[in-house]
């Protein structure tokens, strides 16, 4: 089998880094006044040219307001937060800013079922995208035709132009949404639990989707998840977060196959597998350090 | 992972078949069977309304004083009025401006309205509080004061009483717009526009308004059923629309002094037929809004 | 042979609707022994979930259920309202993907414990509440006084779900029917959620039938396994995981990534529909 080494692709590009987050934090006003929720807390990674870092956790560990921070969102607490060396840490006040943002870093939902304007048809989302960025001059039929071919590159065809988002199943209501990113020309995309609500079939088909839209063009990924399989299968480089903090870091391959770290270890005796059986947390983080 | 359950995704992809097909196929669904009874009515009487002067088979302002007041016959199906005019033909030209009058106020309140919604959603903040500010001091008013107030100022008319009410359908259409559009505003597929880059103006017209369409059109004509009747209510005040024109109000009140002469016919023709055309409204209104809620 | 606890014979659903029917459940034979327990897997629309809702019988109107679901030799389909009713609140268990959707906000844990108790057993209140007390703790609930008195929404979802483990065996069921029970939390509360089932399962000798898409989940929790697919069952056994010979198994199990290696390309499932209708006219 053909295996990948995330080492020689983030060696390959090197350069410097796209995205680059040092001691990010996030406070939320709590539902009590004066009681503060710390959703993240002193995180600091970066993102390289054409690759994929995968950041891990639970509910509520911070990692979707990681994502959401990153693209305005949410705005930044304390810390630094820059992509490309311009800082988003300060949010985005101007249209021709946030426009730009968008051809810099694109943003993938979980739920393909409510981040589609369910009024609009396929081939006018991703339209609506393209001319936005596809800068002055474009028709009307130019932006329709580029979006055609859009979305034939993810595997949706003539047929599926003219259709409304509810015409469509799970998956492919994601390859639309995996389109209107795409048609930013971003360097990066945040995938955020993309394929979590697919099922498995489907799953794979979009997981090998990103992994060809890679193959084609120079894109990182930032990819949200909890699911460690997932993220064995299409990450370089991961980070563990747990309550708001980063506890682990490294290359997926090493960091899955040796965990070190208890949380990871943790992590990774609850994930199903030949031979697994459930237990009980506390015997979990027993077995883990075991 | 979350799965919507077997059932609802099997029913819902009948659904979404069914509407798949025409918009007559849509509407007659959104609609059911006693709304489409309804809208059949009201269709039958806007477009007498529409044709009145090829309908109706009298002039409705020639007085046939010789034939005041009598009763119905082959010849005047529902009888004539105090001053011999023929009941019927007034009834079918009353009807355009009982339906045209409130129409129009709709049309304003709702315009103005879902505009002033989508704005108080988008901006938030301050515009969205002093929005909510103004709804409410209207929303304390009572439609018909304003109808009232507006008499004071211009005049009994048409036009003033029509302007008056609208303002005071601002806030009914505006409130339950403006809660909709921040529930859609919350919606991942805006904050997905957002991130694209796409302008306010373009997210509130593009994204938020057409998926709060069915409420808008819902709310409009749920309110025109109330329009009605205050604009028959107004007129029968005789501060709308002015004799000698036929209305549907005044001939309530042309009618009430026959009651008592013991014609009745004039007051109960025209009283029925505003019933009708307020029952058939508030079904239609009825049933638009729970096929916009159940579509969420 | 001994009649088992519950016994799926050619159960078919079929929707009505307007211009036409769709069947849903296409034949599902199955069984459950006493004390066994049967993971039923199928991807979203396999009918996985109707099935459940056949056997308490709880599908909408619309649909006309043909077959035979005997429960303990009892025909289900036949039941009289009151044998129904004694039959869903005795002797099955439901827990579900989403306990929040099916706990009243409003009342207090304990309430939701020990209501039915107290309704239908006539159990004093007091002694319901001890045993909500002693169950909540076998479940690895802590504090289990000071949970009676909190609401659901002050709970976690991993902590709810198990609340509504204690429910469902405080009514002291023979046949637990758990519908995606941990799909909606994380890998360690799944683990953690599964383990206590599993646990309380064994030690009581109920029966359990697992609904989940997860075939590893199921394989690692349950005694059989049975794989739907299109409102059929295509395969079931003792051994579906480690031996999959169903073209449809082998190939969703092929699909799924692996935490221990990385492929260059997921296989993808080219079993369809059309695939299916195929192999079933062959094989009849």
């Amino acid at each position: 089998m053909n295996r990948t080494h995330p080492v020689e692709r983030t060696g390959a590009s090197g350069g410097d880094p796209i995205v680059v987050a040092r001691g990010l934090r996030k406070v939320f006003p709590g539902p009590v006044k004066d009681d503060p929720v710390i959703a993240v807390d002193d995180v600091s990674f970066e993102l390289y040219p054409n690759e994929c870092l995968a950041i891990v956790g639970e509910s509520g560990s911070g990692k979707t307001t990681v994502a959401r921070m990153l693209v305005g969102l949410e705005t930044v607490t304390e810390g630094e937060l820059s992509v490309r060396g311009e800082s988003r840490a300060k949010g985005v006040k101007h249209l021709a800013d946030r426009r730009r943002w968008a051809r810099e870093v694109q943003y993938v939902f979980q739920d393909p079922y409510s981040s589609l304007n369910g009024r609009q048809r396929v081939g006018e989302i991703v339209a609506t995208s393209v001319a936005l960025h596809a800068g002055r001059g474009a028709t009307r039929t130019e932006a329709r035709g580029r979006a055609r071919e859009i979305l034939d590159s993810v595997g949706l065809g003539e047929r599926f132009v003219d259709k409304f988002p509810h015409q469509l199943s799970g998956g492919q209501r994601q390859r639309v949404a995996i389109a209107r990113a795409l048609a930013a020309d971003p360097a990066v995309i945040v995938l955020d639990e993309a394929v979590a609500a697919l099922d498995v079939s489907i799953q794979a088909q979009i997981l090998n989707l990103l992994a060809d839209i890679r193959a084609e063009r120079e894109v990182s990924y930032l990819f949200i998840s909890h699911d460690l399989a997932v993220v064995n299968q299409i990450s370089d480089r991961m980070i563990v977060m747990e309550q708001g903090r980063v506890v682990d870091r490294g290359r997926t391959a090493e960091l899955l196959a040796d965990p070190v770290h208890p949380y990871t270890r943790s992590l990774r005796a609850a994930v199903p597998r030949p031979g697994w059986k459930p237990v009980r947390r506390e015997r979990l983080a027993v077995q883990a350090t075991a | 992972m979350t799965t919507p359950s077997t059932m609802s995704l099997a029913v819902a992809r009948v659904r979404d078949r069914r509407r798949a097909t025409g918009f007559a196929r849509r509407t007659a669904d959104r609609l059911g069977v006693v709304g489409c009874i309804a809208a059949t009515i009201l269709l039958v009487i806007a477009l007498a309304a529409a044709f009145a002067p090829l309908v109706a088979p009298y002039d409705p302002d020639y007085p046939d004083l010789l034939a005041s007041l009598s009763g119905p016959s082959p010849a005047h199906l529902l009888g004539t009025d105090a001053l011999g005019r023929d009941i019927l033909s007034r009834l079918i030209w009353g009807s355009r401006i009982t339906l045209a009058g409130p129409g129009l106020v709709i049309v304003i309140a709702t315009v103005v309205g879902t505009l002033l919604a989508l704005l108080a959603a988008w901006r938030g903040g301050r515009t969205d509080t002093a929005v909510a500010w103004v709804l409410d001091i209207l929303f304390a008013v009572p439609g018909i004061v304003f109808a009232l107030i507006a008499v004071a100022i211009w005049g009994p008319s048409l036009a003033t009483v029509v302007g008056g009410l609208a303002i005071a359908y601002v806030p009914y259409v505006a409130r339950v717009v403006r809660g909709a559009s921040l529930r859609e505003r919350r919606m991942p597929y805006v904050s997905a526009a957002w991130l694209q880059g796409q302008s306010g103006t373009g997210i509130t017209f593009t994204q938020i308004l057409p998926n709060v369409q069915p409420i808008v059109v819902a709310q409009a004509v749920s309110s025109l059923g109330f329009a009605v009747i205050e604009l028959a209510a107004v007129s029968f005040l005789g501060l709308g629309v002015q004799p000698p024109t036929a209305d549907l109000g005044l001939m309530v009140k042309s009618g009430f002094d026959s009651v008592l002469r013991g014609h009745p016919a004039e007051a109960i023709a025209a009283g029925t037929l505003i019933v009708l055309i307020v029952w058939c409204v508030t079904v239609i209104g009825d049933r638009l809004t729970s096929s916009a809620r159940s579509m969420r | 042979m001994t009649e088992p606890l519950l016994r799926l014979d050619d159960v078919r659903a079929t929707l009505r609707l307007r211009g036409g029917e769709q069947t849903l459940l296409d034949g599902v034979s199955l069984t459950i022994g006493e004390g066994e327990s049967l993971g039923l897997v199928g991807e979203s629309g396999s009918g996985k979930s109707l099935t459940t809702r056949a056997i308490t019988r709880m599908l909408d109107p619309a649909f006309r259920v043909t077959g035979e679901i005997a429960f303990d030799g009892a025909s289900v389909l036949s039941m009289n309202p009151a044998a129904l009713r004694r039959y869903r609140s005795r002797d099955v268990g439901m827990i579900f993907q989403d306990p929040r959707a099916h706990v009243n906000p409003v009342h207090r844990v304990g309430d939701f414990l020990t209501e039915s108790l107290v309704r239908d057993r006539g159990v004093d209140r007091r002694e319901a509440e001890r045993r909500a007390v002693v169950l909540l703790d076998e479940v690895g609930v802590r504090n289990p006084e000071q949970r009676l008195r909190q609401y659901p929404h002050e709970l976690s979802g991993g902590l709810l779900q198990r609340v509504m483990i204690a429910s469902v065996l405080l009514a002291e069921p023979r046949l637990i029917l758990a519908d995606e029970p941990t799909t909606a939390l994380d890998v360690t509360a799944q683990s953690d959620v599964m383990a206590i089932l599993e646990e309380q399962r064994r030690a009581r000798g109920l029966a359990l039938l697992f609904i989940t898409h997860d075939l590893e989940l199921a394989a690692a929790c349950c005694d059989r396994l049975a794989v739907m697919y299109a409102g059929q069952i295509v395969e079931q056994g003792e051994h579906v995981y480690e031996a999959p010979s169903h073209p449809y198994t082998i190939e969703l199990l092929g699909a799924r990534p692996s935490i221990d290696e990385r492929v260059d390309r997921l296989p993808v499932l080219r079993y369809d529909r059309a695939t299916h209708e195929l192999l079933k006219a062959e094989a009849s």
